[in-house]
């Protein structure tokens, strides 16, 4: 009888606890977004369930002029069409946007006279393009560019710019990824809302560097440790009570998909849907063929010392050890006098500032968006997968690889696959070595 | 001594009158650890063969790789003369070679009747083209019904015939683990600790349930880590340590080896057994 | 607030065309999980083959709709044989991880610039389906039902898509009351179990993915006849995870649960949205404004299938001892 009535109590304690997680992170972002206005839903994140008896009259025609990642303002567009003549300009964003009136097929030609010095169209050839809002309310048409093709890059320069690229975006990845390693390690969780902390750090980032215009140094510091607290209180309100209730870990992992989605939505809500740009300094810093900026130089340098720290503090400390120890055998450390709990606590803060700084990273490199982690989540997990799940190094080891093939593989696929080179990797390693690269193999029964 | 089960003296890895299984050289290695490490092995048919052993001595291990469950490192055997290495699990069973676990599969979401039907090999029904016409295995699982219906009163299981199998107790897990394998209608079983976790009262009626098999014309494997549970029931007994097979013969002979002693008393012996076996 | 024609907009969805697609797709993952325990990430893409390959059996083959709607049921066979073949002897774990990333591949695929001739790239297709209402027996007029008005393209479309969804119960009822039907559910249970009694368990699993697969496929198809075109970012993961809340809401491992987890999600997905729009529009919600009403119900579905999966893994429908989570 007692012990039912203690299962009860556990139970409503477990329901109050995810409750209270709710409201707090509720309150939390209600009180960021009293400065950070919501920003107009734009066009290119538009997810939309269906809408069948409830369709938008509105046509759009629009699109995102971007340069190696980032907009670029002041471009024009010609858009013709049906009784229809009007030139659009992208904003700062690189974004532009005209409201057409007929479904039809409208043309949209770039006047090339206003591409920025040295800018020219990936593909010279096409200048022109066809926007069909005949089925859909909105179409999309993008002018990628490039650097001007006209000073011809040898081979060689192009390699050493992809694995420049490559190492950067691996060494981004590493620092997400170790997060991952970290939790699957000691809890067995495969963590899907991983990606939310992702973007939580990205735009935590850029509220406190752009809208309360901190020096970066500051913002990096509170925003690593808003994304620690993060990891606090969802272990302390969600994790560990769900552990607690003995929840199977495949339970879990759907629990965090579950999360992710809430997440992911709420930074919507509260930071809107437009991409930030987080700048750092955009100067630019040329090693040989390689044209970079002091920011990506200083955020590499900023993710190698990460790494270290964190290889050092597994390696040498106490709690570090013991971490290891949980990963190892959970059963086994606590038996040998490890607060298991405690170091899974640790872990979780631990992984939430490293996956925040690493969201922060991220954002002044490339761009800022409640969509930022959940874009990367599965190259996070080809990461942790590939370097075998649950050990720190290969988890480091695995974002290299993960960085260098998505770099590498726009230089014989087309550039929007470069996710899914990633991709396949990690499932041509999952079925040839599923304990991944440098993972033991198990020991069956 | 004389026996009808071995030919001349029982010794590890001695030939058989009448062997159903045979094994040679079979080894696997967990990392450095060398968890099995069989010579020769052969199993009698028509008998009930204990296979006993302290607990880490590889029993399970070998099972596992003897049923297709684990792959080894090395080694070849046959069953019924014919090659059984590399066969995939559900081909050893389809052969007549029948296993259950020593921590009990039953499923417990499905009822204890599912559990046996399940258990019936070569079901049309299984089919998936004509599991969507009923009429096609309609009299067949009522011939599977009856049969399972029968082993479940023999195992004393038929009052709960429309339980889950969730809800049984530890002892009634291990029998409907053994009735719905004898489903399968093997030529030999093999059981993995049918006694653990099973209460004294029905550990008796688990012992006599295995002699009923035998009577059936089943040949019986079982691995047992309590020496004295198996005296009166195995024919023979085949003892196991680290791996190793370090004794064979009839129960009352075995007992008395000063190498099972060993194996059971290990730490406290200065002897190495490795030794004491090439001693003999 | 018009409480009138939000009732008619919630009852509108239990008829609509898409609902019936979810509840395909829903029925395919029941097959896969609730009875098989397969814990498929990337039932989007089944769906997605299945739209892309009538799409494209229509207008690159130039098939017939119906034999290119049979073109696209092959896809779905050879995707399910692609995927299966190679991962259902991986961990379930590692299952739900390369299903969902051999979905994302596939949705980058298909908008990828550099197969645009074939699958419209990130525009999509459109202009496949004329072929559908060519069949439509109802006669042309504007059917009165009381709550709506159909003209007779509407009550076509929503006739062939709930008898889709009837049929599919119907089968997936007979597999699963079959000894083939066990055979899943003992591998749901326990699949050492299942090969120690001989059972060829990879072959079976493979079977559920197809099956499960088509399922999906076929609910791919409803969904783009009834938008009339298939466009990339439908078949996003949120899509699989939607099925998901679905599938759960309803109940895993039944036969009715899926239909009845479909019409109560777009039902109370209509009401709250409704709802939660008319507040705002009546100023009782002052820190929302109206297209954030939309971004909330995708945190209503987050987190149904949080306290779901947590309090109430077996569904609306199911039954406890019938469903648990293994692992």
């Amino acid at each position: 009888m007692t012990e039912r009535f203690s299962l009860y109590q556990l139970k409503m304690l477990g329901l109050k606890r995810i409750g209270l997680f709710f409201a707090v992170l509720i309150v939390f972002l209600t009180a960021l977004a009293g400065s950070a206005p919501a920003q107009a839903q734009s066009l290119s994140t538009g997810v939309s369930i269906h809408t069948e008896d409830k369709t938008v009259s509105q046509l759009i025609v629009g699109g995102t002029v971007k340069n190696d990642g980032k907009g670029v303002a002041g471009i024009k567009l010609h858009v013709t069409g049906p009784n229809f003549d009007e030139i659009a300009v992208t904003d700062e964003n690189g974004k532009w946007q005209l409201v057409v009136p007929t479904k039809a097929k409208y043309k949209v030609a770039i006047d090339l006279t206003s591409l920025p010095k040295g800018v020219d169209l990936r593909d010279p050839n096409v200048t022109e393009r066809e926007a069909d809002v005949t089925v859909t309310d909105t179409a999309a048409v993008l002018f990628p560019l490039g650097k001007s093709t006209r000073v011809i890059q040898s081979f060689g320069d192009q390699l050493t710019i992809r694995l420049f690229a490559g190492l950067n975006l691996g060494l981004l990845l590493a620092v997400a990824a170790i997060g991952i390693s970290l939790i699957f390690g000691t809890t067995g969780l495969n963590n899907f809302a991983h990606g939310e902390l992702v973007s939580f750090g990205a735009l935590f980032g850029w509220l406190t560097a752009v809208v309360f215009n901190l020096p970066l140094i500051l913002a990096g510091v509170i925003t690593i440790l808003a994304s620690a607290a993060f990891g606090y209180f969802q272990d302390a309100l969600l994790w560990k009570p769900l552990r607690n209730r003995r929840v199977g870990l495949n339970q879990m992992m759907i629990v965090s998909i579950g999360l992710a989605i809430v997440v992911r939505y709420l930074l919507l809500i509260f930071f809107g849907g437009e991409t930030k740009v987080l700048s750092g300094s955009f100067e630019s810093v040329k090693i040989g063929p390689i044209d970079t900026t002091v920011t990506s130089i200083a955020a590499m340098g900023l993710a190698v010392v990460t790494l270290a720290s964190v290889a050092l503090f597994l390696t040498r400390t106490r709690i570090g050890k013991a971490t290891r120890a949980v990963s190892d055998n959970s059963a086994l450390a606590a038996a040998s006098g490890i607060d298991v709990e405690r170091i899974i606590r640790i872990v979780w803060v631990v992984a939430g500032g490293l996956t925040g700084l690493s969201g922060l990273l991220y954002g002044l490199q490339f761009q800022a968006s409640w969509l930022t982690g959940s874009q990367i989540l599965l190259l996070l997990f080809a990461a942790v997968t590939l370097g075998g799940l649950g050990t720190a190094l290969g988890a480091t080891v695995g974002a290299l690889i993960i960085g260098f093939v998505v770099e590498l593989s726009s230089l014989v696929l087309p550039v929007d696959l470069k996710y899914a080179a990633a991709l396949v990797i990690l499932i041509l390693v999952l079925l040839v070595r599923p304990q991944g690269v440098l993972g033991k193999k198990q020991r069956i029964g | 001594m004389a026996n009808d089960i071995a030919v001349g003296k029982g010794e590890p890895g001695c030939k058989k009158i009448d062997p159903i299984l045979v094994a040679d050289n079979v080894t696997r290695q967990f990392g450095g650890l060398t968890a099995v490490n069989v010579e020769h092995l052969e199993i009698p048919r028509g008998k009930i063969t204990a296979l006993i052993g302290p607990n880490g001595a590889g029993k399970t291990t070998l099972f596992n790789l003897l049923t297709g469950f684990d792959k080894p490192n090395t080694g070849a055997w046959s069953f019924e003369g014919k090659n059984l290495a590399g066969v995939s699990s559900y081909k050893v069973a389809r052969r007549g070679m029948i296993r259950t676990f020593q921590l009990t599969k039953s499923l417990s979401a499905m009822t204890v009747i599912e559990n046996m039907r399940l258990g019936a090999q070569k079901q049309r029904g299984e089919n998936f083209f004509s599991s969507l016409f009923r009429f096609l295995w309609k009299g067949e699982e009522a011939l599977i019904t009856q049969t399972a219906d029968d082993l479940l009163k023999r195992f004393k299981l038929n009052e709960k015939r429309e339980d889950y199998a969730g809800s049984l107790s530890g002892g009634q897990r291990k029998l409907l683990e053994m009735a719905r394998a004898l489903m399968g209608k093997p030529t030999l079983i093999m059981l993995d600790e049918p006694m653990a976790g099973v209460n004294p009262a029905l550990t008796q009626s688990l012992l006599e349930h295995i002699k009923g098999l035998k009577a059936n014309g089943t040949t019986v494997l079982f691995v047992e880590h309590n020496m004295h549970m198996v005296r009166h029931i195995s024919d023979w007994v085949i003892v196991m340590a680290e791996g190793r097979v370090v004794a064979e013969g009839e129960p009352s002979v075995v007992m008395k080896d000063q190498a099972v002693i060993d194996a059971y008393l290990g730490a406290h012996h200065d002897t190495d057994l490795g030794t004491m076996k090439k001693g003999k | 607030m018009d409480l009138m024609l939000t009732l008619q907009l919630a009852i509108g969805e239990l008829f609509s065309p898409l609902t019936a697609a979810y509840i395909l797709c829903a029925i395919g993952l029941s097959v896969h999980f609730g009875f098989t325990g397969l814990l498929n990430f990337g039932q989007a893409a089944f769906a997605a083959v299945g739209a892309y390959g009538m799409a494209i059996g229509v207008l690159t083959l130039k098939l017939p709709l119906l034999g290119a709607m049979g073109f696209a049921l092959l896809c779905v066979v050879a995707f399910a044989l692609f995927l299966g073949i190679p991962t259902l002897r991986l961990r379930a774990d590692y299952l739900a991880i390369v299903t969902i990333a051999a979905a994302e591949v596939f949705r980058y695929l298909m908008s990828t610039s550099g197969f645009a001739e074939v699958t419209g790239g990130s525009n999509g297709l459109s202009q496949f389906g004329y072929e559908f209402y060519t069949w439509n027996p109802v006669p042309k007029a504007e059917y009165n039902l009381g709550l709506f008005t159909w003209t007779e393209e509407q009550v076509w479309l929503r006739l062939v898509a709930f008898s889709a969804v009837a049929v599919s119960a119907i089968l997936v009822s007979l597999m699963m009351k079959s000894p083939w039907g066990r055979v899943l559910k003992g591998i749901r249970e326990d699949e050492d179990a299942v090969r120690s009694l001989g059972k060829n368990v990879f072959f079976y699993k493979l079977q559920s993915l197809i099956i499960g697969g088509l399922f999906a496929g076929l609910g791919g198809i409803v969904f783009v006849i009834s938008m009339s075109n298939v466009q990339p970012s439908t078949w996003v993961t949120t899509f699989t995870f939607m099925i998901w809340t679905v599938l759960l809401l309803g109940g895993a491992a039944t036969i009715l649960g899926p239909i009845a987890g479909g019409m109560l999600f777009f039902v109370l997905l209509t009401l709250t949205n409704e709802l939660l729009a008319g507040l705002v529009a009546i100023g009782w919600l002052p820190f929302l404004d109206q297209p954030q009403v939309a971004q909330i119900r995708f945190i209503l579905i987050g987190l149904a299938l949080m306290l779901l999966v947590i309090f109430r893994p077996q569904g609306i429908f199911g039954n406890k001892k019938e469903l648990r989570f293994n692992g």
